[in-house]
């Protein structure tokens, strides 16, 4: 992470915006990660109904299990804020118990979408049932591989936490993997209005 | 590759602290040498794609003819489009975003010179993977555009389209991870007083096209997951007979693909529009107004995509609007043309190789840019659809438009990375038998195209009358053969024997030429200050800049290690990819575990761990 002070290492850290490069980098794939969601997201909503064969949406959705894994990662995006707040104070008790309420929270909405794919899978809903099966499984996936690797991300911070190597110099560590985490909740919040809630 | 390295050495005693060897090139993590790696490859793969192309031609020399068969022909074909549009063109342009621009803005290396190594190897190892389709007998086959659903695994059950996705999808990693790293380069690295407006052209070219990488990779990778998922795991993105829509793959590929086109246009207009008024003695003719029109192509260049589906039956509105649409592009870029010899008009013209190549750029890209706006009418294009004479049109875009800007970059920026010219005679013969050879093998095809032969087809009947466009196609073919030899034989020859060359080797004005040539492996020994946008050019200002740019420093930049990792976690991606072939979902995840290995020795690597070692 020491990389962006590398080519201004001795014009003390000069960037010509007074920006940071890594968020700088980050936030630009972050906008490069919109396109990559809208594309999946648009073909979900170009294919929404046109499925031959069930089941169909309405058969499988459970609208307010989702409702509660939607809180729960909601939840997660607050707490990741405090687990910053945490860092930049210096404070390394607190950091520590907010990145766990993040990893926790983030790995229970994943336990709700393994539940939620067995389910869906054994009422007959597969990647090769129909369009349906195919454009969620794919879209829901993908999302859900981004949580995932958040959890490993914010983990591997924990763990740093906990051997005393995230001091406030570092908390920019924490930020970027915070613009992350919002990023991915933000993606699911427009995942679960237009593919659950509006049917 | 050590070539260079010598002559350097030689050249400037100051370059002591840079290891030589192919280890440390392997390991690099400077911009420079990863710009040098990727021209090499790039012109690697432009001769692979040459051969294939030569061999196209041998094939429709004569009508009837069975030199090679209908599937090898549809192999050479798809593997020749996509060699030359993803292995050749994009990466070529990325070589001189990664030499030139750092040094255009008085930067001591790109935002994230690690990130860097690990795009230059995806792109390897994703070039040689789609090219090991050659070795299996099952190279791709379906054209580059990859049409739904003659990819289907109903139509196509080889290996040859799984090679195809997944060898794009690795590739687009890499120009997604560039496009990152350069719009964060151009935005925080620059000098002193370079402002925006007083960047070079090349560097505001290399911005637009950037942000046109992020925003358009992203959707072929999508396009190809789909395609994987259909293929590997019985998905139905596009199984007609599950209710999907064949030409949903349509949109999705030229929703990127026709930003593409302007992805690798883009840098070429960048880099003649720092020629063309470094030998015409004028600062470039409405500079602000050549910046726009680069944007507002870009912009632009979002909103026509479906001028490429006029067939498909999107229906008289879609078809209306993307009429004009494509018609209005034509203006900012026809603003560029007009600039360009406005730029020349009262010039003291130097006609040099590099400028030679320019203007050859201007002259063709126009004839292509005409045939352009000819098939932007749909009506028209109902006609000239997949005849030769669309491949006319791209060829006049692409390779007139393209490579000739690459080539004169070559010359003109070669000074700069080696110290010493590039031979102009052998140049003249490239520039010559590049101009005769290119016109003689795409002008005939805009004849046989309007005779009615059609694209992609492995031969053609002698009552059709294109055998003589053919023949002429043939020759001018291997005449462009022979000048990408004499480039190389140039290349080769005047990186150890050409004429030294001082620091500002054509008297041009941009910030690049205030340094040493070849530079030091920190550039800039401290970051000067900019005060125009032809710092070179006006006399203070340049004194001003050589007392820091041309120093000794007291104490050397430190600068970021090489690393090895890099190319762990790109061999990784790679092989996660290509484990997806086996079609078992779990399999690739023994490569995701060797990447995510990889990634965490690389993220825990300390950049400056060899600085502590040297001391």
């Amino acid at each position: 992470m020491a990389e962006a002070a590398a080519v201004a290492h001795d014009d003390h850290h000069y960037t010509s915006t007074g920006l940071n490069s890594w968020k700088l980098g980050f936030w630009t794939l972050i906008g490069s990660e919109c396109l990559f969601f809208g594309t999946l997201i648009s073909t979900y909503m170009v294919y929404k109904g046109q499925s031959i064969v069930g089941p169909f949406s309405g058969d499988v959705f459970d609208i307010p299990l989702t409702t509660i894994s939607t809180f729960v990662l909601l939840m997660s995006s607050l707490a990741m804020v405090l687990a910053l707040d945490g860092v930049q104070r210096g404070n390394r008790k607190l950091s520590m118990a907010w990145l766990g309420v993040v990893i926790v929270l983030g790995a229970t909405f994943l336990g709700f979408q393994v539940y939620e794919f067995n389910h869906f899978y054994h009422v007959g809903l597969g990647l090769d049932t129909n369009l349906l099966g195919s454009s969620f499984y794919v879209l829901t996936g993908f999302h859900g591989a981004h949580v995932f690797f958040g959890v490993v991300w914010l983990t591997t911070l924990f763990v740093m936490s906990a051997r005393g190597k995230l001091p406030p110099s570092k908390a920019l560590n924490v930020e970027i993997a915070g613009l992350y985490w919002h990023f991915v909740d933000v993606v699911w919040i427009v995942i679960f209005v237009l593919v659950y809630l509006i049917q | 590759m050590s070539v260079a390295t010598e002559s350097a050495a030689t050249t400037h005693d100051a370059h002591h602290g840079e290891p030589t060897g192919l280890w440390s090139w392997i390991t690099t993590v400077d911009h420079k040498r990863i710009g040098i790696m990727y021209f090499l490859t790039s012109i690697f793969f432009l001769l692979v794609g040459g051969l294939e192309a030569l061999l196209i031609r041998i094939q429709l020399f004569k009508p009837e003819n069975d030199f090679i068969s209908a599937e090898l022909y549809n192999q050479l074909f798809t593997m020749h489009g996509t060699t030359m549009i993803f292995l050749v063109a994009m990466p070529m342009a990325v070589a001189f975003f990664n030499y030139v621009v750092p040094l255009q803005i008085g930067a001591r290396d790109v935002a994230f010179p690690r990130l860097n190594a690990l795009s230059y190897w995806i792109y390897l190892f994703g070039g040689l993977y789609l090219n090991a389709s050659w070795f299996v007998g099952q190279a791709p086959n379906t054209s580059w555009v990859g049409y739904a659903n003659l990819t289907s695994t109903q139509f196509s059950p080889g290996l040859n389209v799984d090679f195809w996705v997944l060898g794009l999808s690795i590739l687009g990693v890499s120009s997604i991870m560039g496009g990152v790293n350069f719009i964060t380069t151009i935005i925080n690295l620059r000098a002193p007083g370079m402002k925006l407006m007083r960047m070079p052209l090349f560097t505001w070219m290399t911005f637009v096209t950037s942000f046109l990488l992020i925003t358009a990779l992203p959707v072929i990778a999508v396009a190809l997951i789909m395609l994987a998922f259909d293929r590997f795991f019985s998905a139905n993105f596009f199984n007609v007979a599950a209710g999907a829509d064949p030409v949903l793959w349509q949109h999705l590929f030229w929703i990127f693909g026709h930003p593409e086109v302007y992805i690798l246009v883009l840098p070429a207009f960048g880099v003649i529009s720092d020629v063309i008024p470094a030998f015409s003695r004028k600062p470039l003719f409405g500079y602000p107004v050549v910046v726009y029109a680069g944007v507002l192509i870009g912009f632009i260049g979002w909103g026509v995509w479906s001028h490429h589906m006029f067939t498909s039956g999107m229906g008289p509105i879609a078809d209306s609007f993307f009429v004009a649409t494509t018609m209005i592009i034509a203006i900012p870029t026809g603003v560029k043309i007009f600039n360009w010899m406005a730029t020349m008009w009262g010039g003291a013209i130097r006609f040099t190789t590099a400028m030679n190549f320019a203007v050859g750029l201007v002259a063709l890209f126009t004839v292509g840019g005409l045939s352009g706006v000819m098939h932007a009418s749909a009506p028209v294009d109902l006609q000239q659809h997949d005849s030769y004479f669309v491949v006319a049109h791209f060829h006049y875009v692409i390779v007139g438009g393209i490579l000739l800007g690459m080539f004169s970059g070559l010359y003109y920026w070669f000074p700069k990375v080696t110290g010493r010219y590039l031979s102009e005679k052998a140049g003249a013969w490239h520039f010559w038998t590049t101009m005769i050879g290119f016109n003689l093998t795409f002008f005939p095809m805009h004849f046989s195209g309007m005779f009615g032969m059609p694209r992609r087809t492995w031969t053609y009947q002698s009552e059709l009358g294109v055998q003589l466009y053919n023949q002429m196609s043939t020759v001018g073919g291997f005449i462009l053969g022979i000048s990408t030899l004499i480039m190389l034989y140039n290349v080769l020859k005047s990186a150890k024997s050409g004429a030294p060359a001082g620091s500002n080797a054509w008297g041009a004005p941009s910030l690049e030429w205030s340094i040493p040539s070849p530079p030091h492996h920190y550039n800039f020994p401290a970051l000067p200050e900019v005060r125009s946008r032809e710092p070179m050019w006006h006399d203070d200002e340049r004194a001003a800049i050589e007392a820091v740019t041309l120093a000794h420093p007291a104490k050397e930049p430190e600068m970021p290690g090489p690393s090895f990792w890099p190319i762990v976690v790109a061999s990784g991606v790679t092989a996660t990819w290509a484990l997806v072939m086996t079609g078992v979902w779990w399999v690739p995840l023994i490569g995701l575990a060797y990447t995510t290995f990889g990634v965490f020795m690389w993220a825990f690597e300390d950049p400056f761990k060899h600085l502590e070692s040297s001391h």
